[in-house]
């Protein structure tokens, strides 16, 4: 019980710890991030630092991770062991890709900027969810079905 | 290559980013979980019993992390955003978002900044995938069309 508030609480504060450093990086701005993206134009490199800075503590946060087998409050760690790379992988990517170029928005920055009441951040999020949806909806009815029948075949 | 120096933000994003690396720090260490917005944000769609109270309330710490903001921040560090897509491009923009990172598993968090905090390979692939097609594309709407 204790051990659950205590989830809850670290959940809620990382969200917003996340949410803060994606305003203050200017991830949140789609002119900022397509400024990154635009190489043949004149080019603003703030981004490659984002990365850059989250990754310079993710690696160790991740090394530390991946020596042990729970959690600092005992509970599972849950670090991906995939490494099957896929035409998933690379088309998903590719389609998410094309997107953040169109408009600037990831998923993070897109909701924290809807957050921030910008109406097109909330039209981007709908067509979001709408997309993450239909995906779902897809991978239930349409490729579960193919895969078992592929198998039963 | 032209540097754009009025946009750059050195400093800002440095500290940002470093921000970002922290929240997937805690998020692993403390939650074991991976700080992947298209993985909590896709878990919901729909929700299932006993996994939702963690992505709700992650999530909503992150919606009120723009009124924390203003609050902390003083006028002349905020900026405002510049969106110049159309409304139809932005929901074309949207779904090929929504799709693609649930297709792919990750996004610019779990793929880019945990992924590759963690070495995989298959978070290489990926990252390397949206930022190429993310260039192209810019490059085609700025240069080309």
């Amino acid at each position: 019980m204790k051990n659950n508030f205590l989830l809850r609480a670290t959940e809620l504060l990382t969200g917003l710890l996340f949410g803060l450093g994606l305003m203050a990086s200017g991830m949140t701005d789609p002119g900022k991030v397509i400024g990154f993206l635009d190489l043949f134009g004149t080019w603003d490199p703030s981004l490659a630092l984002v990365m850059g800075g989250a990754i310079m503590v993710g690696v160790f946060a991740f090394a530390v991770a991946k020596k042990r087998t729970t959690t600092f409050l005992g509970g599972v760690m849950r670090v991906p062991t995939s490494t099957h790379l896929d035409k998933r992988l690379v088309l998903g990517s590719l389609m998410f890709g094309a997107g953040w170029g169109l408009a600037g928005f990831c998923p993070g920055p897109a909701m924290v900027s809807m957050a921030d009441g910008q109406p097109k951040a909330l039209l981007f999020v709908v067509a979001m969810l709408v997309g993450m949806w239909g995906f779902e909806l897809m991978e239930r009815f349409v490729h579960a079905p193919r895969q078992a029948k592929l198998k039963a075949g | 290559m032209n540097l754009d120096w009025a946009h750059f933000t050195p400093w800002a994003s440095l500290a940002g980013g470093v921000v970002l690396g922290l929240a997937s720090a805690i998020f692993i260490l403390i939650n074991g979980r991976i700080l992947g917005i298209s993985g909590i944000v896709g878990g919901l769609l729909p929700p299932k019993r006993g996994d939702s109270a963690w992505r709700l309330a992650f999530l909503l710490g992150m919606f009120a992390a723009p009124a924390v903001f203003h609050a902390l921040m003083p006028a002349q560090y905020i900026t405002v955003p510049r969106i110049d897509a159309s409304e139809w491009l932005i929901v074309v923009a949207g779904l090929l978002v929504g799709v693609g990172t649930r297709y792919a598993s990750g996004c610019t968090s779990g793929h880019g900044v945990c992924g590759l905090s963690r070495l995989s390979p298959r978070s290489l692939v990926a990252t390397g995938s949206f930022m190429g097609a993310g260039f192209l594309t810019v490059a085609l709407v700025r240069h080309v069309i």
